[in-house]
């Protein structure tokens, strides 16, 4: 297990390879379908960003509404795919790190191995054991969009796994072959 | 001579049926099925990927944590799907005065109003918009999704399901011809499996609906979801062939979250109802590890 925190620089991320279980301590910020689609507004428009995207990390989530007195609701990963086509722009940026579940396209591997970014999973469905590791979170724009609002999180030995390394070597590829059982 | 007939009408309070939803919601959402818990924990002993294994302890934990802290297994909470059984006696007594959404008193209204409250006063994650391309969110997890199914009878029954979309996206149906068989249906049922790959959050749970029409099939795909997965098929060639299915799913090598290993999909639960003379639909409902499920008899 590899302990990281933030700030997401490039040593960290070039140290880290398809398949490490690492744990995360320090700042993310979420972001998913609607999220993203505003930030590229915004990047369209040349205006400036609510989060430096530099050496960050995003975790696409919509978390449950927290209860009164908690942190955070269930917060688990959402499918990555949809994020893809604004993705690029947001690496381009500076964007380290993204928390997802799920295959990405060539694109987006291309311009991680461009900028050496790094793309971890969580587990899907985890999101009651994820929303443990949460210690706190505060949305700083697009309130309106509900569980899609962009939230600062601050996270302690948060559980992900190395899908795609920076050398665009992709764990679900590597993995699957392995297992496979041909007839 | 006329003959009449005085069936007995057994009426049902609206209030007790908004009641019982609010309920099963939550419920539903908090505590992960036994069939599925079961599943996992037996799946440990089959695996051999090391992180596979991991992945599934960390369900299990959190499958703990939910129920212990009265929150959500998964933070995707769903589109409320209902399928109601209702028998022909049934009369719903519109007993609510004095509301909002309660209208026309009808059966429908009562189900969303459930949903609603569920889905507020159990901090569940309201995923549902206006329209699919205004895309405002209706704030309250509304509408919800429901079929029905008039039977005989005084009974109703109303089951519950809360349906992720990470799972739901991956969701196919194919119209195969009548000459392609059962080894047609086998191959794009596996070929949706295996697209659906880490997407779905493996391991998967299958429902599939062969047979009937365009969507039939996938109705019934839905419903098979409804069923525990330690249920089988009544009928013999289905019952092998969820069975098969099974194993050359699990074949495919996917894993605990794509992750590769041996368990990608825990249980395949299919139907099957008459069809055209033309046709053959198949449709696959891909759900995942937190496929819920609750019902309740009014
Ligand atoms: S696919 Fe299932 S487990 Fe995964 S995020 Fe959606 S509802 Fe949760």
């Amino acid at each position: 297990m590899i302990k990281i925190e933030t700030p997401l620089t490039i040593d960290k991320v070039k140290c880290l390879k398809a398949g490490d279980e690492v744990l995360i301590t320090g700042t993310m910020y979420t972001l998913r379908d609607a999220g993203h689609m505003r930030v590229i507004e915004q990047i369209n428009k040349d205006e400036k960003l609510p989060f430096d995207m530099k050496n960050s990390i995003i975790y696409y989530v919509g978390p449950s509404p927290a209860k009164l007195g908690a942190v955070i609701g269930s917060a688990g990963p959402t499918t990555s795919y949809r994020m893809d086509e604004f993705t690029p722009a947001l690496l381009e940026l500076g964007l380290k790190g993204m928390i997802g579940k799920g295959a990405r396209n060539k694109e987006v591997i291309q311009s991680m191995v461009k900028n050496t970014a790094v793309y971890f999973g969580a587990v899907g469905g985890a999101a009651a054991l994820l929303a443990s590791c949460i210690k706190s979170s505060e949305i700083i724009a697009y309130e309106d969009l509900g569980p899609e609002a962009l939230r600062k999180l601050y996270v302690e030995d948060f559980p992900v796994i190395v899908v795609i390394d920076s050398l665009g070597k992709n764990i679900y590829e590597i993995e699957k072959e392995k297992y496979k059982i041909v007839e | 001579m006329i003959e009449k007939s005085f069936d007995h009408i057994r009426s049902v309070n609206l209030s007790k049926i908004i009641e019982a939803i609010k309920e099963m919601t939550i419920s539903a959402n908090y505590n992960l099925n036994n069939d599925i818990r079961s599943s996992l924990k037996k799946s440990i002993e089959i695996e051999e990927s090391k992180t596979g294994i991991n992945i599934i302890n960390q369900l299990l934990t959190n499958a703990d944590i939910a129920s212990n802290q009265k929150m959500p297994i998964c933070q995707d909470t769903g589109m409320a799907v209902f399928f109601v059984e209702i028998g022909q006696n049934v009369h719903i007594i519109n007993d609510i005065k004095n509301s909002n959404n309660i209208i026309k008193g009808t059966l429908e209204e009562g189900i969303n109003e459930g949903v609603r409250q569920g889905y507020t006063e159990g901090y569940l994650r309201k995923s549902v918009v206006n329209d699919p391309f205004e895309r405002i969110n209706t704030g309250d997890n509304t509408p919800a999704i429901i079929h029905y199914d008039i039977i005989a009878g005084d009974s109703l029954k109303i089951s519950f399901a809360p349906k992720g979309f990470g799972s739901e996206n991956m969701s196919r149906i194919y119209m195969i011809k009548p000459g392609d068989g059962i080894e047609g249906a086998k191959k794009v049922i596996l070929e949706a499996i295996d697209a659906a790959g880490p997407n779905a959050c493996p391991p998967m749970v299958i429902g599939i609906g062969i047979g009937g029409s365009f969507e039939k099939a996938a109705i019934l795909a839905k419903k098979a979801l409804f069923r525990s997965i330690n249920e089988s098929s009544k009928i013999p060639y289905v019952k092998d062939l969820e069975e098969e299915l099974l194993q050359k799913a699990n074949n495919l090598g996917i894993g605990p979250q794509g992750m590769g290993g041996r368990i990608t999909v825990l249980g395949i639960n299919i139907l099957t109802y008459p069809t055209h003379i033309a046709g053959l639909p198949v449709a696959i409902n891909i759900s995942c590890h937190a496929t819920r499920h609750a019902e309740v008899n009014l």
